[in-house]
């Protein structure tokens, strides 16, 4: 019951710090604060299939697409469809479609939800890498569908004028609900069988466990808040298109995922802030600085270099991410002595 | 004879080329607890493998209280009665002690992915009604003061004893056991043997064991099969097998050596 009141307070205070960081902080200060929520959810989500279950997929840039296009779609009123649609004039669907914001980008998370099942059948049939690559496949398959056809994605040159719902009460909040509902994940049945599966999958079959619905239960899950991430990112930018959506956003997940550790959540959360935020604080590296009087010029892509250099120092330190597979509260828990037994 | 609980029936297993069980038979009554000997590669762990499922035998059935279970699926035969321990010990290692008997009790915790995730009242009364029978499993063992360890943490016989809890949380009706006292000194045997024979009781379990350990065998089987080269050569009491000369000639003498 402790933990429980402990929790209560903690999602509440969350709630509160949402509400006034949206009501004082300056625009650009939210907009890396509204990046951070959105990679949060989709770091999150990735870490249930990739870190959890162990499962080594790359699926995150297709089904992310896949939520910010149907969202947009739900979300652009249908004359401004018809004026963007240069190309070819959209299709009956696509003008029919109109739904509020939330309604829409629950439909984006639906969406993926439902390729991901799809895709789980001949996917986790098998063992071995055949996820990894079929997900990376999928990835450059999403992005080729949308550069073709035209009357549903407006092709190559994408989808703008989308209505900018998305504000920080948004974000911020579904990223909390993310974080939570992982978490319950996590410290549950479902979560513990995820974790036997990454363990060692024979035994969990030993121990009756039908690893197929576990990792099926984990990728639909991943896929359904990637979905439910990429169409507040689709509104959130305001506009989208194809190239938003190739492996480089799936790799930057990745590096997250992995500087915060494979199978915890706090430490994604963490890993989110550091990396998400540190490529706006190490802006200034960019620019011309001056040290001792002498100018050094700008070097663009300087930053980079140095986020690089300090995420390998990072990695050769906490060679298993920041927590591990271990949850902050745990090692927490465990330091003051105290046995959680959650 | 006591009610069949498992009948193996002229049952052959080929790799490629490779005989590794050649129309082995034989049965095992409830309550028994049954030996399987014989030297590495004579197929014990090949029969381990078709009575959970792992592998479908080549020809032959497999029945479970009557029923044929010859290649169903392996998480399949543990909904059915049918638990297992490994060789070489496989606990979830990232996980603690406790939770890798929560995980034997993962089909009998009956709350939904949504009472989980939305922390419905079921999970709560489920979680807190399996730990104390997670807990209840590991005293029966002498392990619960481990529960919050991590399993890796503990010693061979202490995980060899949570790998055995484990197996026994998926409530068996045929609990198997693969080599249970191999790597235990004497004294940790003689234990493994008195627990065995008290959750056998307990849980009104029938056992199927794997054992090299010839005294382990004569002090807690009811019955023996001795197997070489995946055929069997002698089926009797353990008493009976040693000094029986085929057995003598095909294996004792390994033993002895051993």
């Amino acid at each position: 019951m402790k933990g429980t009141v402990f929790k209560t307070i903690a999602i509440l205070s969350t709630l509160l710090f949402i509400y006034l960081c949206d009501r004082f902080l300056d625009s650009y200060t939210l907009s890396i604060m509204n990046n951070i929520g959105i990679f949060a959810i989709l770091a999150l989500s990735y870490n249930l299939i990739n870190g959890v279950t162990g499962q080594f997929s790359l699926e995150p840039n297709g089904f992310v697409a896949i939520g910010a296009y149907v969202t947009a779609l739900f979300l652009i009123p249908a004359d401004i469809k018809s004026d963007m649609f240069a190309l070819v004039d959209p299709a009956e669907t696509v003008l029919a479609m109109h739904a509020p914001f939330l309604p829409a980008i629950v439909a984006g998370g639906i969406a993926s939800m439902f390729i991901a099942l799809l895709l789980s059948f001949p996917v986790f049939r098998v063992r071995g890498d055949y996820l990894a690559i079929v997900t990376l496949g999928f990835g450059f398959i999403i992005r080729i569908f949308a550069i073709n056809n035209p009357a549903y994605t407006n092709g190559a040159m994408g989808l703008n004028d989308i209505p900018d719902n998305a504000d920080f009460l948004w974000i911020g909040s579904i990223a909390l609900i993310t974080f939570v509902v992982m978490l319950h994940i996590v410290y549950s049945r479902y979560g513990r069988a995820m974790k036997a599966v990454r363990d060692d999958e024979d035994a969990a079959i030993a121990m009756g466990i039908d690893t197929f619905k576990i990792k099926t239960t984990a990728f639909a899950t991943s896929a359904f808040f990637e979905g439910l991430g990429g169409g507040l990112l689709a509104s959130f930018l305001t506009t989208i298109s194809p190239d938003q959506f190739t492996f480089m956003l799936t790799f930057q997940l990745l590096i997250i995922i992995v500087l915060g550790g494979l199978g915890s959540m706090s430490g994604t959360l963490l890993s989110t802030v550091l990396v998400m935020g540190s490529m706006e604080w190490l802006r200034f590296l960019d620019d011309d600085m001056v040290i001792f009087a002498m100018h050094t010029g700008a070097h663009p892509g300087m930053r980079m270099v140095v986020f690089s250099i300090l995420l390998i120092v990072m990695m050769l330190f906490a060679r298993r991410g920041l927590f591990g597979d271990r949850e902050i509260m745990d090692i927490i828990g465990e330091k003051l002595g105290k046995r959680s037994g959650r | 004879m006591r009610e069949r609980l498992l009948e193996i029936e002229s049952v052959t297993m080929k790799f490629g080329g490779v005989t590794a069980i050649d129309a082995l038979s034989f049965a095992i009554a409830r309550g028994e607890i049954y030996g399987l000997i014989g030297p590495n590669g004579a197929g014990k762990t090949t029969i381990f493998n078709i009575i959970t499922g792992n592998y479908r035998p080549t020809s032959g059935r497999v029945l479970f209280r009557g029923e044929d279970i010859s290649g169903i699926k392996a998480s399949e035969a543990v909904h059915r009665g049918i638990a297992r321990t490994f060789q070489n010990i496989r606990l979830f290692k990232s996980m603690s002690v406790l939770e890798n008997i929560l995980i034997g009790l993962h089909e009998q915790t009956k709350y939904s992915y949504i009472e989980a995730i939305l922390r419905l009242p079921r999970y709560f009364s489920y979680e807190k009604m399996m730990r104390e029978k997670a807990m209840e499993i590991l005293e029966e063992f002498a392990i619960a003061g481990f529960a919050h360890s991590n399993a890796s943490a503990l010693s061979y016989g202490n995980q060899r004893k949570v790998e055995i809890a484990r197996a026994l949380a998926t409530n068996p009706t045929l609990l198997m056991l693969d080599e249970p006292a191999a790597g235990m000194n004497p004294i940790e045997t003689e234990e493994l043997s008195r627990i065995i024979r008290k959750i056998k009781e307990d849980y009104d379990l029938t056992i199927l064991l794997i054992e090299h350990d010839m005294k382990f065998v004569n002090a807690i089987c009811d019955r023996v099969t001795v197997l070489d080269y995946g055929e069997k050569i002698f089926d009797g009491s353990p008493a009976d097998a040693v000094v029986d000369e085929k057995v003598i000639s095909a294996y004792l003498g390994e033993f002895r050596n051993a």
